[in-house]
Formats: structure tokens, sequence, C-alpha cells
């Protein structure tokens, strides 16, 4: 702290300042004159700033007593009516409330402590350069230098390029390790990963059934600008099998039924059931399950990105992110009257991957 | 010359206020007359003619003059006296001017009775959706446990997991179920109001429908045990809060600790 040269306060200064008394204790670096505080000059202000400071903390005290009591007192169900944040739970709010007032108090004390009581002079502190001394610098290259000599790099070629081709292919076993990160469920063995990304549990004569309820879907029930979200009769036990939402989430879809006349367009000939359209409810952006479907224009819109896909025009991207459209699955009636898969999913669901086709 | 010197820009002000809140204040009043005298003469006619006679008053201009509908209106054949029950029940129907949605407005235009009356008259048109019986909706015997999870399959993706409801395109937004009494929640689930699909009771039967609006009412009962929900949007609501109110205050408090003390 040898470095510290305190400059003194204008009262306790005092040798051959009376010329220009505005000036006394001035910041020898910025040109602020220095201005003595109440507290510095009147007693009394002193002790009031110092019976704020003690006021504060014996505050603190009394809020650490609070919180006890509250936490001890006030049932933890209970719940207050406070005016701005409405029906709260008292308990939570009161110990909450207690908690954070002491520690504030404290530090909000500390602080007024420091500011009207402690000193309060201008201090320079001087400081070295940030570069190393010159010296410090030419030992650390030598140093460099004559461990390239002793190792030899520049001069054996052969281990100098083996060496870096270790190096360059010691990633490879992390990149390869990456495949497991899919690992197959027990209905998947021995399919690739591409394989497992472009198809869903859907096959010809998949009922389909309702999420939630797993009730199987009758045309007949479905009203025009219904929505139904479905998935296919086999996903339960699926689910338990592969004990993860792998399935779930590439064969979830949704139903919704227009006028026949209102489609535009289909993915292929005939894929509706009299006005009923399936499509798949990942979307073909990143993923997110949409079902916010509006049943007057029959648009499809995604909440994580804004992509919407007109159902009645074939699913495709009316606006938004998403390159693709949504793929639709053909589907049809069962001898019941349900409503039934005719296929899988023509393409794959779901944002785009690698091996994409 | 003389006129501008004497009379200070206070007093044109004033005026000029004076002014417009007259005109508002009688064009309320004018406006607000019209429902009331509609249904005096209530007594002499059937259900159905009062229906046809208010629905020609106040919602022939958009729907057509036959119910069939035009370019500002969907035509309400077949639309069943829930829809009616619904969307003139709180106060979305009329729409006060055109939009991309109609809002709620409360209080409604029309008292119950022509409310009854308007959707005896709609459903004389064509079998709908009739206005559901206290005990299609009386959840007092529901699990709204498996109310959330239909929930959250069927509603959440507009209305929001806690029912806070959410923007759709172009203006048009799902609202918050906050308000929703259960019988118009039963009422939007088979009418399929404005943007809303259809969720019709053999899809979702009237056991589930139980079940969704306990939920939705747990969800307007729950306090929010830990201060304020700020729209019990999630993480979006808090860190915008985080960033604005709380960083206000940390700002404020290095400003204090900063500042030289006098």
């Amino acid at each position: 702290m040898s470095d510290l040269t305190q400059h003194t306060n204008a009262h306790d200064s005092g040798h051959g300042h009376e010329v220009e008394p505005a000036r006394l204790g001035h910041s020898p670096v910025a040109d602020i004159p220095h201005r003595p505080r109440a507290t510095d000059t009147d007693p009394r202000m002193a002790r009031r700033a110092e019976r704020q400071v003690a006021a504060m903390f014996v505050l603190s005290m009394v809020f650490v007593v609070l919180f006890v009591v509250a936490y001890i007192a006030i049932d933890k169900t209970a719940v207050v009516y406070i005016p701005v944040l409405g029906e709260v739970g008292y308990s939570q709010v009161a110990l909450g409330f207690t908690l954070g007032a002491a520690v504030f108090l404290i530090g909000a004390g500390a602080i007024q402590w420091a500011k009207k009581l402690m000193p309060d002079v201008e201090v320079v502190q001087e400081r070295h350069d940030m570069v190393s001394p010159k010296d410090d610098s030419k030992l650390a290259a030598a140093n460099y230098e004559r461990g390239k000599e002793e190792s030899g790099f520049a001069r054996y070629t052969i281990i100098r390029r083996t060496l870096l081709g270790a190096m360059a292919l010691f990633p490879i076993p992390l990149i390869v390790l990456l495949k497991d990160l899919w690992v197959p469920g027990p209905l998947q063995q021995g399919k690739s990963p591409a394989e497992i990304l472009s198809t869903t549990l859907w096959r010809k004569g998949t009922r389909i059934v309702s999420d939630g309820t797993y009730m199987p879907v009758k045309a007949t029930d479905l009203p025009v600008g219904g929505l139904v979200s479905a998935v296919p009769e086999d996903l339960r036990e699926v689910e338990e099998l592969d004990g993860n939402l792998n399935a779930r989430g590439k064969a979830a879809i949704i139903l919704v039924r227009m006028q026949p006349d209102q489609i535009r367009s289909q993915q292929g000939e005939g894929w509706d059931y009299q006005g009923i359209l399936a499509y798949s409810k990942i979307c073909t952006h990143v993923g997110c399950p949409i079902a916010l479907y509006e049943q007057r224009t029959h648009h499809l819109l995604c909440p994580c990105h804004q992509s919407t896909f007109d159902l009645a025009d074939a699913g495709n991207v009316v606006f938004g992110p998403a390159a693709r459209n949504m793929p639709q699955l053909p589907i049809g009636v069962d001898e019941e009257g349900f409503l039934v898969a005719l296929s899988d999913f023509k393409q794959p669901i779901g944002p785009s991957f690698w091996e994409r086709a | 010359m003389k006129f501008s010197r004497r009379r200070s820009p206070i007093v044109a002000t004033t005026l000029l206020f004076g002014a417009l809140v007259a005109v508002g204040g009688v064009y309320a009043v004018a406006t607000s007359v019209q429902p009331a005298n509609a249904a005096v003469s209530a007594g002499s006619e059937t259900q159905v003619e009062q229906g046809r006679r208010l629905y020609l008053e106040g919602c022939s201009s958009c729907h057509g003059m036959a119910a069939q509908g035009s370019q500002n209106g969907p035509t309400l054949i077949g639309v069943g006296a829930a829809a009616v029950d619904f969307q003139v029940g709180t106060g979305r129907m009329p729409m006060g001017a055109p939009g991309a949605q109609a809002p709620v407005v409360w209080p409604p235009r029309y008292d119950d009775n022509q409310v009854s009356a308007m959707a005896a008259y709609v459903s004389s048109l064509a079998p709908g959706p009739a206005i559901p019986i206290a005990e299609q909706y009386d959840y007092a015997h529901a699990d709204e446990a498996r109310g959330g999870e239909l929930f959250r399959i069927n509603c959440s993706q507009c209305h929001q997991a806690a029912g806070q409801g959410g923007a759709l395109t172009q203006g048009k937004y799902a609202p918050s179920l906050m308000g929703a009494e259960p019988k118009q929640i039963y009422e939007a689930m088979i009418t399929g109001p404005q943007s809303m699909p259809v969720f019709s009771d053999a899809q979702i039967p009237t056991e589930n429908k139980k079940e969704i609006i306990a939920y939705v009412t747990a969800l307007q009962e729950d306090p929010s045990p830990g201060g304020l929900s700020l729209g019990k949007l999630g993480p979006v609501t808090e860190a915008a809060f985080l960033a604005t109110a709380v960083v206000a205050v940390l700002i404020t408090m290095a400003v204090w600790i900063g500042i030289k003390a006098r």
C-alpha cells in the first residue's frame, strides 16, 4: 500500500491554502473540488447517520424474528389477498418478504455507514504497466527456442508428421460414438437411424384413436370444423415396450373435417375420407407439436416460429420458416365405420435430417 | 385580433373538450336506448317470432335477411341455439365494429329473454347444437386432473396450459378462459365459435367435457402462491420482468451506492 498517496480533507489540511478556500483538498487527477460531507462538518449530522445505520441493523434483527414467527405461526396453505399481487400464499410471501428485508437492511446499513461515516478522501493508486518487463519476454522467447531445438521438432520430420496425423485422427471415435445417441427400441432392432426416422407406427388398417381417451374415432362423429388430436391404436403398448416417447413423437396426427368442396388439393388422390383429413402433428421446421387450427381459414399455425400450413391446400406452407409441407396420412374407414390409416406416411415427418431423401 | 388577445388558450381547450364530451355522451345515450325498447312488445308474439324480429333488427345486416350469410358474416343456418347463446350471451355478437375477431363486450347488448328468443329463431331454421342443460356441465364430481390431461391435449395449444389465451394469425386470438362460465365453455366446445374448431359430444363425451370444465374452473380459482403470477405465461414473462423491473431496481441500488454522499 506504499503506492497510496492520501489527499487530505479540507478541514484537516491547512498549510497555505487560505488564499483559495474553494480549491482546498483538490483531487490530484481530476479537476474536481473536494466537498466535505455534512457528517464531516456537523457532529449532529454524524450522530444522525450513526443512528440511521444502527436503526437499519436493528430492523434487520426484527425481520429475522418476524421470519421465525411467520414460519411457525402461518399456515402453509393459507391464502391472503394483497393489492397488486392478488391472491397469494400467505406463508410464502411473508417468509420471502421478511428474509429479503433482513438481508437488504444489513446491506443498506453497511452502505450507509460507508457513505456517511467512513473516511471520504480521494486517493491515487500507482499501477505498473500491463506489459511484462523486456528481460522476462526475452527469457521466455529463448526458452521456447531452446525447447524447439532440444526436442528436435523441426529436425525429425517423420515424428512431426505422424504426431499431426495421430492428433487429426483422434476425434474420429467421438464422431462414430454419436450414432449410439439414437438407441433403437425393441421393435426397431436392426434398422438404421434414417429408417427409424422415416417410418412411424401407422400401417394399413391401423385404427386412429383419440389422444388422451384412446377411443377410436367414428367418421360420422366428426363434425365439419372439428379437430381431433389422434394417435395409432397400438401406441400405448409400443410406448411401454420402448420406454420412451419416440413413437408418439413420430405418429401423432391431427384430424380435421371440412366440407369436401373446400379441399383445394391433397398430397394424394382420395387421401381424405369425406372431407376428413389427417395431417402429422409435428412441424416440419424444428418439430414442435402443433394443433393451433383455425377452422374458418383451415390454417394450422405453429406456436414456436409461426410457420403456417394450409390444410385445405395439401398442407402447403403459407407463412413462416418451415421448408416442407405438412405430411398427410391417407385415411379411410373399416367395416365398423371407424377411421383407419391406409398406409404409413409417404414422406418422413417432422424436421429435416441428414439422410432425408 | 381583439378576441385573440383577450381569450387564453385554456378557454379554447376547455370549450373543445366540453363539446367533445357532449357529443360523445349524446351518442352513447342514443345508441344504448335501442335494445331496451326492442323487448317491449314481446307479450303478444311467439318466441320464434320475437327472435326473428330481433334477428332482422340486429343481425341481418351481416348474416343476411334469411340467415344465409353474406360477405360480412357466415350463415347461421344449422349453427344451433348453443352458438347464439354463446355469441350473443357473452356480448361477442352483435359485433361493434368489423375486425379480425369479435371481442367479449360486457354487459351484453341483449338480455336473457332476448337471447333465448334469437336462439329459438336460429334453431328453427335448421337443427344444430342445443343449449346444454345444467346437468351436462355440472362438474361437481368430475376429475379435474384428468380434465387437465385432456385440456393439454385438446385446448392448451391455443388457450395456453393455464387457460390464459394466446395469439393466432392476423390479429385473431384465443381468448383467456379466466372469465368463462361452465355453460359457455361447454357451448364453445360444441359450436366452435369463430376460429375455434368443434369438439362435439361424440369426440369428447359429456363426461370428459365436465372434466375439462372442472380443470378450467380450478385454474380460475387457483391462487398464485408465490406472488405475482405475471400472466402465468412461464419463463418468457418472468425473464421480461427480471430484465425490466428487477434490473431497474438493481440499477437504482447501484446508483445509490455509487453516488457521493453530501
